[in-house]
C-alpha cells in the first residue's frame, strides 16, 4: 500500500506539472485529493491492513496528502498570478500617449500680474481701493497740483470727453484724492489698481489703454526712507533674484521730493541690451512724498501728516518680468499669447 | 538738451570721468539718456588737421581736383577730391585729412555706414588719402563739401585732439526750466561735484546814440509780459559765425545759419534766454516820423500775420503779440514774423530779450499748433532776470562777431521785478520727509551750491532765499527735494514703516470679483481683456434690424485716436464677439470670459456709472480635437447655461430663474433671461445667424452671455452655514414621466420639489428623450430622486408614499403619465 501511495504521488505530481489553468487544477484536485479521489480510494484500503501496520502507513498517507496539498497550493498561487498578469497585460496602455486634456481655464496675464503685485503689497498691509476711470479734470489734474495749461500736463497725453471738464483718467493718481477725502483723518495704506488711458499712437512700446497700480500711505510718521524700504521689498519679491536697484531723482507734480526706481535690467542682468537702452537699468516705477498741496486737497494738514505715493505700469512690469517685447499683445487677446502664461 | 563737455568746461571744472558724471546727473534728476562721443572712431595716427598747400585741376576729369595737403608728415600728400568748395588755385585752407586705413563714415551711403579708407586710382591718378566732409567724420549729415577748419588750427595734430568731444544728451523733466542751458547744467554739475561755478558776466558799454533815443518799447499787457529789453545794434555785417560757435551749435543740435541768428541761438543755449532779432529798419513808428515802436499787447480779433515758417496765422484775443506801429511783428515767445525778419540785407537790429507768461506762451503755441525752441523754454517758465544777461551777452557777441555798433544802454521795461521768496527750513523738516538726519551745515552747503541764499535767522532755522532762476521752488518740501537729490536718494536708508498700521480693511466687492474670475477659470474659460472704447457701428451689429444706438447716450471721446474708438462701451458683448472671431481664426475652439466695466452716463451726474459686467463667449466643439476626446458636438446653450449656473451657485446666488428671451442678438428659441425675483441678472443664448455674420464668425453655434456683476455681488451670500449631513441612509429611486413638449422642465422640477417635501433631498434630471416609443408632441423626462431623513432610516412605505404624491401632482397639474 505504501508503494501504491508513492506511485500515486509520483503520478499526481507529474500530472500537476502539466496543469495550465485553474479549471484543470480543480479537476486535478478532485481526481487526487477529492472525497472520492485517488488518495481517498487508497486510504479506504487502510482498514484492511493489520492493526500494527496502520499507523506507519497512515503516517505515510498523511505525508503524501500534505505534500500533494502543498504542491496544489503552490501551483494554484502560480496560476492565479499568471492569470492576473495576463489580465494586466491585456489592459496595459502606452504611457507615452498624451493625457486627456482637462478643461483648464486661465487668467489673463495682466490679471495674474496685478494679483501678484497686489498680494505683495497686501502682505505689507496695503488694502485695495478702486476709483472711476472716467474722471473730472479737477481730480485727474488740478487737485494733484497740475493747473490747466501747466507744463507738467505734457507728461500725460489725455483723452477728453464731450463733456467739459471730464477726461479719461491718465493715471490712477486721482484715486489718492478720493481715498484721502473718504478716510480723513485715519491713516492710509492702500494700493489703487485699475485701467488708465493715454492719448498715444499704438506701437510696440505704447498702448492707449493700460493698467496701473498706485500706492498711497498717509500717516503722522512716514518718511521717504520708508518708501524706499517698501519698494525694495516689493522689487525683491516681484523680480526674484534682483540684487541691484537705484533711486533716481525725478519729477511728478503731486509728489515732492520725487524719484523713480530702476532695477538691474532683468533681461541682460545689467550688461546692457536693447531693452535697457544699453544702460543696464530699467525703470519700474515712479514715487515720492505726497506733495503738501495734494495732502491738503485730500484734507490732511501737511504739517502734521506726511505720506508717500508710487505708481507703476502693470503691463510694463509684466513685460520686463516675462520678456514680452510688444505691448500690443496684451489687449489683442491672441490665444497663442495668452496660453503661454499660467 | 545736448551739452558738449568742452562747452560745459568753460563754466565748471569736470573732475569726474564722463560716465560717472552722467550717473551723478541721472541720479540727481537730470537723466542722461545717451553719451555721444564725437570722434570716437578717428584714428590718432590716420586722421589729422591738414593744410591745403595747392589745388590743381585733375587732368582727366572736370569735376575733380588734385589737392596737395600738409598733414604734419615730412612729405605732403596729393589726393583726388570732388569737393565743390575746393577750387584750383586755393591754398592755405585748413581741413580734416585722413590717410589710407582710417575708419570713416561712408559719405555716399544712407545713415552711418562705417568704411575703411583704401588707397586707389581715381581717373588715373593715385590717391591714398581724403579731405573730409562733416558727414565722413560723423559730425553732421553735411556732405556737400569738405569741412573747413579755422586758420589757426594746428597742422598735424590728430583731429580727435582738436575736434573730438563728448556730448551729454540730457532729458529734462518739465520742472527743470533752470537747467535748460549749458550754464544751468554747469550749476548742477558744480553742486554735485563740489566745484566752483564760473558764470559768464558780460559787460557791454555800447557806443553811439543811446538805445532809448532809437526806438520805443511799451508793454500794454504786463500780466503776460514781465519784462521786455530791447538792444539796438547798428551796421552789423551779416555773414557766417565763427567756427567755434558753429561747432558748438552743431553739437548742441542746431544748424548754423548766419552770425546774427547763430548768436541769438548760442546765447539761448548758453544762458537759457530766448532772443529775437528784428530788422530795425522794418519796424514802423506809431506816428509818421516817430521812432520804431514795439508794443507788447494781446491780439485784436482777427489779427493776422505770416510767421517765419511762411504760414499765415490768425490770432485770438488771448494771444500775446509783439507789434510795431503798424501791426503784429511776432507771436510773443513763440515765433517771429516774416516781414521784420533779419535777412542778408539787414544793417540795423533791434534785439529782443523778454520774459513772457509761461501759460500764455503754452496756450498760444498749442492753439496755433506752432512749436519752437523759444516756446518750449518760455512755456516752462523763465527767470525774468535772465533777460538782462541774455541781452548783454548777445550784444557783446554781435559786436565781436558781426562787427555791429552797439547803442549805449538798453531799453528795459520791467514793471514788477519778482520777489525772491524766503522759506524757513529746519533740519527736522528735512528729517521728517527724508527719514534721515542731515546736518544743518550740509543742508546749507547743498542749497548754497545751487544758488540759494541761506541765513541762520533763528537758532535751528535756516532762512532760505530762493534765487530768481528757481521758479519751481516755493515750499519747504521743494527745498527738501533739492537736499535729497544732491544728498542722493540712494544714500537714504531703506526702513520699515514705524507708523502705526491702520485698521486693516477688506474690499469685499474686489475680493468677490476676483472670486468670480476664479470660478470662471475653474469652468475652463480663458480670461480676455478688451478695449473700453468702441464705436456705434460696431455696437449696432449686436441688434440687427433695430435702429443703431443713440451716440448721445454714450460717453464720447472728444479727441479719439480713430473713429473706430470714439465712445466708451456699454456692453462687453461687442468686444467678446470680435474676440471669439479672432480666436477662432487661429484656434479650433474658444471658451472666453471678460470681467470689466461699462460706462453709463446718468442724468444729473457729472461722471458716468461704471458697473462691472461679466461676459462669456463660447464657440467650437465641446471637446478639443485630441485623442480620447469627443469633438463631434458643438458647444451650445446648455454648456453656456451650465457655466452661468455654476457661477451663480458658487457665488452663493440662490433662486435664479431662466425665462425664454426674444432679442435680435440671439437665435429665437435659444436664449434666456436670468433673474432672481425681480432682479434681472442678464441674458444668455446662442447668437443669431445675422449677428454671427456681422462679426465674421463661422456659421456654427456661438454662445454669448452677459451678466450684471454688481447685481450678482449684491445677491452673493457671503457666509453659508453648514447643513448637517444625515447619518441615515439615502434611498434613490428613478422616476420617468411623459409630458407635453411645451411644458418647461422648470415646472416639472418645481412640482417634484413640491410633492417631495423635506424628505426629497435631490432631484437630478438624467435623461430627456423624444423619439421611438414616445408619442409625438411628448417628451420623456427621467429623474433620479434621492430621499433621506435627518433623524431616521426611511421605510419603503414612506418613500413610496412621497413618490406617489409626486406622481399624483404631476398627473393632476401637467397631465403627465408614468413611463413603464
Amino acid at each position: 500500500m505504501q508503494d501504491q501511495l508513492k506511485s500515486m504521488e509520483a503520478e499526481a505530481l507529474a500530472r500537476l506539472d502539466a496543469v495550465q489553468d485553474l479549471a484543470a487544477l480543480e479537476d486535478w484536485r478532485t481526481e487526487y485529493l477529492g472525497r472520492r479521489g485517488r488518495l481517498a480510494q487508497i486510504m479506504r484500503g487502510l482498514g484492511a491492513l493489520p492493526a500494527e501496520e496502520r499507523p506507519a502507513v497512515g503516517q505515510v498517507a498523511n505525508q503524501v496528502k500534505a505534500r500533494l496539498e502543498a504542491a496544489y497550493e503552490e501551483r494554484r498561487v502560480a496560476l492565479e498570478e499568471e492569470a492576473k498578469a495576463r489580465a494586466f497585460r491585456a489592459e496595459a496602455v502606452d504611457v507615452t500617449l498624451p493625457g486627456r486634456p482637462p478643461a483648464l481655464g486661465r487668467l489673463h496675464i495682466a490679471t495674474q500680474n496685478l494679483r501678484e503685485i497686489s498680494s505683495i503689497f497686501a502682505q505689507m498691509g496695503f488694502e485695495v481701493y478702486e476709483t472711476p476711470e472716467v474722471e473730472t479734470d479737477e481730480m485727474n489734474f488740478q487737485l494733484l497740483n497740475i493747473p490747466p495749461h501747466h507744463p507738467a500736463r505734457d507728461m500725460w497725453s489725455t483723452f477728453y470727453t464731450d463733456r467739459e471738464g471730464v477726461v479719461l483718467r491718465t493715471h490712477t493718481s486721482p484715486g489718492q484724492i478720493r481715498l484721502m477725502r473718504e478716510r480723513y483723518p485715519a491713516e492710509i495704506r492702500a494700493i489703487l489698481p485699475g485701467k488708465i488711458y493715454r492719448y498715444e499712437q499704438v506701437s510696440a512700446r505704447y498702448e492707449y489703454q493700460l493698467h496701473q497700480v498706485e500706492g498711497l500711505a498717509v500717516g503722522r510718521n512716514i518718511h521717504m526712507s520708508d518708501l524706499k524700504g517698501v519698494l525694495v521689498a516689493f522689487a525683491q519679491q516681484m523680480f526674484q533674484g534682483t540684487r541691484r536697484w537705484r533711486f533716481r531723482g525725478s519729477y511728478f507734480p503731486f509728489t515732492e521730493p520725487s524719484f523713480e526706481m530702476d532695477i538691474e535690467c532683468v533681461l541682460c542682468g545689467g550688461g546692457g541690451c536693447r531693452v535697457c537702452k544699453y544702460s543696464g537699468w530699467v525703470e519700474i516705477l515712479g514715487a515720492g512724498m505726497v506733495h503738501p498741496v495734494v495732502l491738503q486737497n485730500g484734507g490732511y494738514d501737511p504739517a502734521a501728516y506726511s505720506g508717500f505715493a508710487f505708481g507703476m505700469g502693470n503691463e510694463r512690469i509684466a513685460m520686463l518680468k516675462y520678456a514680452i517685447d510688444d505691448i500690443r499683445y496684451f489687449f489683442a487677446n491672441d490665444p497663442r499669447f495668452l496660453a503661454q502664461f499660467g | 538738451m545736448r551739452v558738449p563737455i568742452s562747452w560745459l568746461k568753460e563754466y565748471v571744472d569736470v573732475v569726474l570721468p564722463v560716465e560717472e558724471l552722467a550717473d551723478r546727473l541721472t541720479l540727481a534728476g537730470l537723466e542722461v539718456e545717451r553719451i555721444e562721443r564725437i570722434g570716437d572712431f578717428w584714428d590718432r595716427d590716420k586722421v589729422f588737421v591738414g593744410e591745403v598747400l595747392e589745388v590743381r585741376p585733375h587732368p582727366n576729369a572736370d569735376r575733380l581736383v588734385l589737392a596737395t595737403v600738409n598733414y604734419g608728415a615730412p612729405v605732403p600728400m596729393t589726393v583726388v577730391t570732388g569737393a565743390p568748395n575746393l577750387k584750383p588755385g586755393m591754398k592755405g585752407v585748413k581741413v580734416a585729412f585722413a590717410i589710407a586705413g582710417a575708419r570713416l563714415i561712408d559719405g555716399h551711403a544712407e545713415g552711418r555706414q562705417m568704411m575703411t579708407l583704401k588707397p586707389g586710382r581715381i581717373r588715373g591718378i593715385e590717391s591714398a588719402g581724403m579731405v573730409l566732409s562733416e558727414k565722413e567724420l560723423g559730425i553732421s549729415e553735411e556732405h556737400e563739401g569738405i569741412m573747413e577748419l579755422p586758420p589757426d588750427a594746428p597742422v598735424g595734430t590728430p583731429l580727435v585732439d582738436y575736434l573730438g568731444d563728448t556730448i551729454l544728451d540730457i532729458e529734462l523733466t518739465p520742472n527743470l526750466a533752470h537747467a535748460l542751458s549749458v550754464t544751468g547744467i554747469a550749476r548742477e554739475v558744480a553742486a554735485l561735484t563740489g566745484q566752483a561755478l564760473r558764470l559768464p558776466a558780460p559787460r557791454e558799454e555800447g557806443t553811439g546814440a543811446p538805445a532809448e533815443a532809437q526806438a520805443t518799447v511799451e508793454i500794454a499787457d504786463p500780466d503776460l509780459c514781465a519784462r521786455y529789453i530791447a538792444a539796438i545794434i547798428r551796421d552789423v555785417e551779416i555773414g557766417p559765425s565763427p567756427f567755434w560757435m558753429q561747432r558748438r551749435l552743431t553739437m548742441a543740435g542746431m544748424r548754423p545759419i548766419n552770425n546774427v541768428v547763430d548768436i541769438t541761438n548760442y546765447v539761448m543755449l548758453e544762458v537759457g534766454q530766448p532772443l529775437h532779432a528784428f530788422d530795425l529798419d522794418l519796424l514802423r513808428p506809431k506816428q509818421p516820423g516817430g521812432l520804431p515802436a514795439i508794443i507788447v499787447r494781446r491780439a485784436r480779433p482777427g489779427e493776422r500775420m505770416i510767421t517765419l515758417d511762411g504760414v499765415e496765422r490768425t490770432f485770438d484775443e488771448q494771444m500775446l503779440l509783439i507789434t510795431d506801429g503798424g501791426g503784429p511783428v511776432a507771436v510773443a515767445g513763440v515765433m517771429g514774423g516774416q516781414e521784420s525778419e533779419v535777412t542778408s540785407e539787414t544793417r540795423n537790429i533791434l534785439l529782443e530779450a523778454a520774459n513772457f507768461d509761461y501759460l500764455s506762451v503754452r496756450r498760444t503755441s498749442q492753439m496755433l499748433k506752432l512749436s519752437s525752441e523759444a516756446a518750449t523754454r518760455f512755456g516752462r517758465g523763465l527767470d525774468p532776470e535772465l533777460a538782462l544777461l541774455g541781452a548783454v551777452r548777445a550784444t557783446q557777441l554781435l559786436r565781436e562777431h558781426a562787427h555791429g555798433q552797439v547803442a549805449r544802454g538798453l531799453i528795459d521795461v520791467y514793471p514788477a521785478p519778482p520777489e525772491r521768496p524766503v522759506i524757513d527750513l529746519t533740519p527736522q523738516e528735512v528729517e521728517r520727509l527724508l527719514g534721515v538726519a542731515v546736518p544743518a551745515e550740509r543742508i546749507q552747503a547743498i542749497l548754497e551750491s545751487l544758488g540759494f541764499g541761506v541765513a541762520a535767522a533763528r537758532p535751528g532755522v535756516l532762512q532760505v532765499t530762493v534765487p530768481t532762476h528757481r521758479r519751481d521752488v516755493r515750499l519747504a518740501a521743494d527745498l527738501v527735494e533739492e537736499v535729497g537729490r544732491i544728498y542722493g536718494y540712494d544714500n537714504l536708508p531703506d526702513t520699515l514703516m514705524a507708523d502705526e498700521l491702520p485698521p486693516q480693511r477688506r474690499n469685499l466687492p474686489y475680493l468677490l470679483t476676483e472670486r468670480a474670475r476664479d470660478i470662471l477659470v475653474g469652468c475652463g474659460l480663458q480670461e480676455v481683456i478688451t478695449y473700453s472704447m468702441t464705436n456705434i457701428e460696431s455696437v449696432a451689429r449686436l441688434t440687427p434690424g433695430a435702429p443703431p444706438p443713440d451716440p448721445a447716450s454714450f460717453v464720447r471721446i472728444a479727441n479719439p485716436l480713430s473713429q473706430e474708438r470714439n465712445i466708451m462701451r456699454q456692453t462687453l458683448a461687442d468686444a467678446m464677439l470680435q474676440t471669439l472671431a479672432s480666436t477662432l481664426r487661429v484656434a479650433g475652439r474658444a471658451l472666453l470670459f471678460e470681467i470689466g466695466r461699462v460706462y453709463l452716463p446718468r442724468p444729473g451726474q457729472v461722471l458716468p456709472d461704471e458697473p462691472q459686467r461679466v461676459c462669456i463667449g463660447l464657440a467650437g466643439p465641446r471637446g478639443p480635437r485630441a485623442w480620447g476626446c469627443d469633438p463631434s458636438q458643438p458647444l451650445d446653450f446648455f454648456d453656456l447655461k451650465g457655466i452661468v449656473e455654476a457661477l451663480l451657485e458658487r457665488m452663493g446666488v440662490r433662486g435664479a430663474a431662466y425665462e425664454p428671451l426674444t432679442s435680435p442678438t440671439y437665435q429665437p428659441g435659444r436664449a434666456a433671461t436670468v433673474r432672481v425675483g425681480e432682479q434681472v441678472l442678464g441674458s444668455l443664448g446662442e447668437v443669431s445667424p445675422a449677428v454671427r455674420d456681422a462679426y465674421d464668425l463661422p456659421p456654427a453655434r456661438t454662445c454669448l452671455a452677459e451678466l450684471d456683476l454688481e447685481a450678482i455681488l449684491a445677491l452673493a451670500a457671503q457666509i453659508r452655514q453648514m447643513e448637517p449631513i444625515s447619518r441615515f441612509p439615502a434611498v434613490t429611486q428613478d422616476l420617468a414621466i411623459l409630458v407635453d413638449e411645451a411644458v418647461p422642465a422648470a415646472r416639472v422640477y418645481e412640482l417634484i420639489r413640491q410633492g417631495g417635501g423635506e424628505l426629497l433631498r435631490q432631484a437630478v434630471l438624467f435623461d430627456v428623450y423624444r423619439g421611438e416609443q414616445i408619442p409625438a408632441g411628448k417628451v420623456s423626462l427621467a429623474y433620479a430622486l434621492t430621499y433621506q431623513a435627518p433623524d431616521r432610516t426611511l421605510t419603503d412605505e414612506e418613500v413610496a408614499r412621497v413618490q406617489g404624491r409626486i406622481v399624483r401632482l404631476l398627473e393632476q397639474k401637467l397631465g403627465a403619465t408614468l413611463r413603464g
